[in-house]
C-alpha cells in the first residue's frame, strides 16, 4: 500500500468541507466522497449506504455499476461488511473475501464473482449515532490497508458524517421555518379577514368571525382559504359583505 | 477545540435554562417575551425586541421587553430602514456601537429617532436557519460602546435558542397535526391585523397599503401602532373620515 501524501490528503479534506458549504447536493457529495475514498487507497470500488428514518440502510452512491449491484445484494440478503459495520459502529478491515464464506455465506461468493477479493467497511458515525457505512473493495489479493490508511479512511467517513448531519439539521430547520411562517400567515390572514368583514357588515370582530365560519362551512371552504379570498378579492364573496 | 465546543454547549444550555426560567406566558409570544427579558438583563441593555417574520416579510409575531422598546422596533418597519432590517437582509449581525456615527447617514430617519428615544447603540441579530429567515433579535443600549466578546457570545446563543425554541414548538405542533396556526396566540398583534382589514375596506385599498397608512398615521401622530389599531377596532378612529 502506498502512503498517501499529506498534501493530497489535505486537498481532499478541503474539497469535502468545501462541498458542504456550497449549494449542497447530497448525491453529488456522496459520489465525490466515494471517488476520493477509492483514489486514496487505490481501491477497486467504493460504495456508500445511508440509513433512512427507520434505520434501514439504502444504497446511495458507488464508484461503478459493479459495486452498486454488490451493495444491493448485501441489502437484499441483509448480510455483508456494510451492514456489519453499520450495526456495530466499528470498521471492518482487511477481510479476504475468498476466505470469508463462513462470515458471509451469501455475500462473499457474490462479491468474489464480481471480481472483488478484499473488503473493508467504515461506519459513518458521530459519537453514538451511526447513519450509514462506506464499503471499500480491492481486486488484488494482498492489497491491504496498512499504517495510517485506516485512521485516514475513518477520518474521511467522520468528516462526511458531520457534514451530512449538519445538512440534515439545516434542512429540518428550513422545513420547520417554512411551516411556522405558513401557520403564522394563516393566523394573520384570518384576523385581517375578520377586520374586513366587521367593517363591511358593521359588526364586532367576534361576530365577523362567526359569519366567516358559517360561510366557510356552508360553502365547503377551508377557513384559511376563505380568509385569503376575503382579503384579496372581497368582491367575489358578496354574501359576506352584504347582510 | 473539544474544550471550546464543550464550553460553548454549556453556555448554550445555560442560556436555554435562563429563558425557560424567565417569567412570561406560555405560547409563542410568551417565549419571545422571555427571550427579550433575558437579553435585556444579561446584556445590560435598555431593552430588547424579537420579531418573527411571516413568509412575506411582515412582522408576524413580536415581543419587546417594554412598550418603549416595542415602539422603537416598530419604527423600523414604519420607516423601512434600520439595523434589524439590514441584519435580516444581509443574514448577519449588524452591530452599531454608536448611533451618532456613520449610522446617522446610513439610516437618516431611523437613527435620529431612536437616539431621541435614549438609545446610544443597537445590535441586531438575524434569526435564521440555512436559507430560511425567521426573524430578528434586537438589543438596544443606552450607552454607546461595543458588546464585549462575552456579551456577543450570549447574544448569539440567545438568537440560536430562540430559533430552536420556535422550531421545536413547530415540530411538536406538526406531530399533533396542529399546523394551521389557528390556535396560536399572536398577542396584541391580532388587533393590528383586524384593524388592517378594517382600513382596507374603509379606504377600498389593498391590504398592504392599509398597513402603510396605519403606520404613517401612527408616526405622524406620534402614537404607538398598537394604540392606533385598538382605536380602529373600537371604532373611535376611522380612516375614511378622520385622516388628512
Amino acid at each position: 500500500m502506498t502512503t498517501v501524501s499529506g498534501e493530497r490528503l489535505a486537498a481532499i479534506f478541503v474539497e469535502v468541507a468545501d462541498t458542504l458549504v456550497d449549494e449542497f447536493d447530497l448525491l453529488d457529495f456522496l459520489h465525490m466522497l466515494t471517488e476520493r475514498a477509492a483514489s486514496l487507497v487505490e481501491a477497486s470500488a467504493v460504495g456508500l449506504m445511508l440509513a433512512d428514518q427507520r434505520g434501514r440502510l439504502e444504497f446511495m452512491a458507488g464508484t461503478n455499476e459493479n459495486v452498486r449491484l454488490v451493495e444491493l445484494f448485501q441489502l437484499q440478503n441483509q448480510e455483508g461488511p456494510c451492514l456489519e459495520s453499520f450495526r456495530t459502529g466499528e470498521p471492518v478491515i482487511n477481510v479476504d473475501l475468498t476466505a470469508a464464506a463462513d462470515r458471509w455465506p451469501l455475500f462473499a461468493p457474490r462479491a468474489t464473482a464480481a471480481g472483488f477479493l478484499s473488503v473493508h467497511a467504515f461506519p459513518l458515525r458521530l459519537r453514538e449515532r451511526v447513519i450509514g457505512a462506506m464499503n471499500v473493495f480491492g481486486n488484488t489479493r494482498g492489497r491491504l490497508l496498512t499504517g495510517n490508511d485506516v485512521p485516514i479512511m475513518q477520518a474521511l467517513a467522520d468528516v462526511a458524517t458531520i457534514g451530512l448531519l449538519q445538512e440534515r439539521a439545516i434542512r429540518r430547520g428550513e422545513v420547520l421555518t417554512e411551516q411556522l411562517q405558513g401557520a403564522l400567515n394563516s393566523r394573520i390572514v384570518i384576523e385581517q379577514a375578520k377586520g374586513a368583514v366587521a367593517q363591511a357588515r358593521a359588526t364586532s370582530v367576534d361576530d365577523a368571525f362567526d359569519i366567516i365560519r358559517r360561510y366557510a362551512r356552508s360553502h365547503n371552504y377551508r377557513l384559511v382559504d376563505l380568509a385569503h379570498v376575503i382579503v384579496t378579492d372581497f368582491a367575489s364573496v358578496p354574501d359576506l359583505y352584504r347582510p | 477545540m473539544v474544550a471550546d465546543g464543550d464550553r460553548a454547549s454549556a453556555r448554550a444550555a445555560a442560556i436555554r435554562s435562563l429563558i425557560a426560567g424567565a417569567p412570561g406566558a406560555p405560547g409563542h409570544v410568551g417565549l419571545l417575551g422571555r427571550v427579550c427579558l433575558v437579553a435585556a438583563r444579561e446584556l445590560a441593555a435598555l431593552g430588547a425586541a424579537v420579531t418573527v417574520l411571516t413568509g412575506d416579510g411582515l412582522r408576524g409575531l413580536s415581543a419587546a421587553s417594554d412598550p418603549v422598546i416595542e415602539r422603537l422596533e416598530e419604527l423600523q418597519f414604519t420607516l423601512g430602514e434600520g439595523p434589524c432590517i439590514d441584519a435580516i437582509e444581509s443574514r448577519r449581525p449588524v452591530l452599531i456601537a454608536d448611533l451618532s456615527g456613520p449610522a446617522m447617514s446610513r439610516w437618516p430617519a431611523y437613527a435620529p429617532a431612536v437616539r431621541e428615544g435614549g438609545v446610544g447603540a443597537v445590535f441586531a441579530f438575524p434569526l435564521q436557519v440555512g436559507a430560511a429567515r425567521l426573524g430578528m433579535l434586537d438589543v438596544f443600549r443606552r450607552q454607546p460602546g461595543p458588546l464585549s466578546e462575552a456579551e456577543l457570545e450570549i447574544a448569539l446563543h440567545l438568537a440560536d435558542a430562540t430559533v430552536e425554541g420556535l422550531l421545536d414548538r413547530q415540530e411538536e405542533e406538526g406531530r399533533r397535526g396542529d399546523t394551521d396556526g389557528l390556535a396560536w396566540d399572536v398577542g396584541n398583534r391580532a388587533q393590528l391585523y383586524q384593524a388592517q382589514g378594517m382600513v382596507m375596506i374603509q379606504l377600498g385599498i389593498a391590504l398592504d397599503e392599509a398597513l402603510v397608512r396605519m403606520r404613517a398615521y401612527a408616526f405622524a401622530e406620534d402614537r404607538r401602532l398598537d394604540d392606533v389599531a385598538r382605536d380602529i377596532v373600537n371604532r373611535t378612529l376611522r380612516f375614511d373620515l378622520d385622516t388628512p
